[in-house]
């Protein structure tokens, strides 16, 4: 049989989702975030509640959401997804929202706002990629840096003595009572990703039940950041990020799936 | 004995040529080409498409949604 028989219509078993607007994704090239902001698509598509999910994209890698998805999404400022999420979700308690955030900005600038809303309890969605870096503006360090890791400010690895503990706030998340489902996941691998989709779904599930907060973390690379191709970066991921990151769910809440 | 085929289209403006699907297809089906696209990346495409499952692996590890993937059942 020729491809050219293959490639047909009735054939067809995957195709990115019809809810992205075909642009280009500005992400370096094998940057996970690509991966997730598909995934998210993925779901709600599936989820068939495209019509009435909002996304709130605050400031890093994440800023140009509005551009590659056809949903609403609300550009918040540096940090406060969660408190723009909290706003949107009490005026339209029936929409879904999610708000999509790197470490930069979930687990530095906007730590407060973070907990706060975990902790009351918000019925949102929150997606927490952590790349241990400040992938946007160039691989500063950030509060998520793992100890030794070399970035653009601290070229000689991070000295927890002068700069301080890596801030795991998923586990501070997961001891919140106003967190229903908190779960860390990865996208390195064909296996990885199923399982965060699967993440995904659960959390968006918990809104439709109003549970509380839900808290997906996806541990990525950042090769520009890290000056690494992708494949040595997911690599060097699974080797020095995941031990101190482990992957899996911290926090499930009994009678979810 | 039926036997599954499978076959890949690659978006050539979307990819990036970053090289993970290369890397997670099981059959080794997926190379970087010897052209460029308008962005100046090597893209991805299909070097040994009779080896190809359809498995959609590595559509789902594309960080730019460029693959897609259609599979058929070839009765012998």
């Amino acid at each position: 049989m020729e491809v050219q028989e293959i490639i047909n219509e009735k054939n067809l078993v995957y195709q990115p989702s019809k809810l992205l607007t075909g642009a280009a994704f500005n992400f370096c090239p094998g940057c996970g975030h690509g991966t997730v902001v598909r995934l998210v698509m993925e779901v709600v598509e599936e989820m068939d509640i495209q019509s009435d999910v909002i996304g709130i994209s605050p400031v890093g890698c994440s800023v140009l959401l509005y551009d590659f998805y056809n949903i609403d999404v609300i550009q918040a400022a540096h940090g406060r997804a969660t408190a723009v999420a909290t706003g949107l979700k009490r005026v339209l308690p029936d929409k879904f929202v999610f708000t999509y955030q790197g470490d930069g900005d979930l687990a530095a600038i906007g730590t407060g706002e973070t907990i706060h809303a975990c902790n009351r309890g918000e019925n949102i969605t929150v997606i927490y990629v952590n790349n241990g870096t400040y992938g946007m503006t160039g691989g500063q360090m950030a509060p998520t840096t793992i100890p030794g890791m070399k970035t653009s400010t601290s070229p000689r690895g991070r000295d927890v003595a002068t700069m301080g503990h890596p801030l795991r706030i998923t586990d501070i998340v997961a001891s919140l009572d106003g967190a229903c489902y908190v779960t860390r996941q990865a996208v390195h691998t064909p296996a990885a990703v199923r399982k965060t989709k699967r993440a995904l779904r659960t959390a968006f599930e918990n809104q439709k039940l109003k549970r509380g907060t839900s808290f997906v973390e996806v541990v990525c690379s950042c090769h520009s950041g890290w000056k690494m191709t992708p494949l040595q970066s997911n690599r060097w991921m699974e080797e020095n990020m995941f031990p101190y990151y482990p992957l899996g769910d911290l926090k499930v809440m009994n009678g979810q799936t | 004995m039926a036997k599954i085929r499978g076959a890949i289209v690659v978006d050539a403006e979307r990819c990036k040529g970053c090289s993970v699907c290369v890397a997670n297809c099981p059959q080794q089906v997926i190379a970087l080409g010897k052209t460029v696209n308008s962005k100046g990346y090597y893209y991805a495409e299909m070097a040994f498409a009779d080896k190809c499952t359809g498995c959609v692996n590595c559509a789902i590890i594309c960080p730019d949604g460029a693959i897609s993937v259609y599979r058929v059942k070839v009765e012998n």
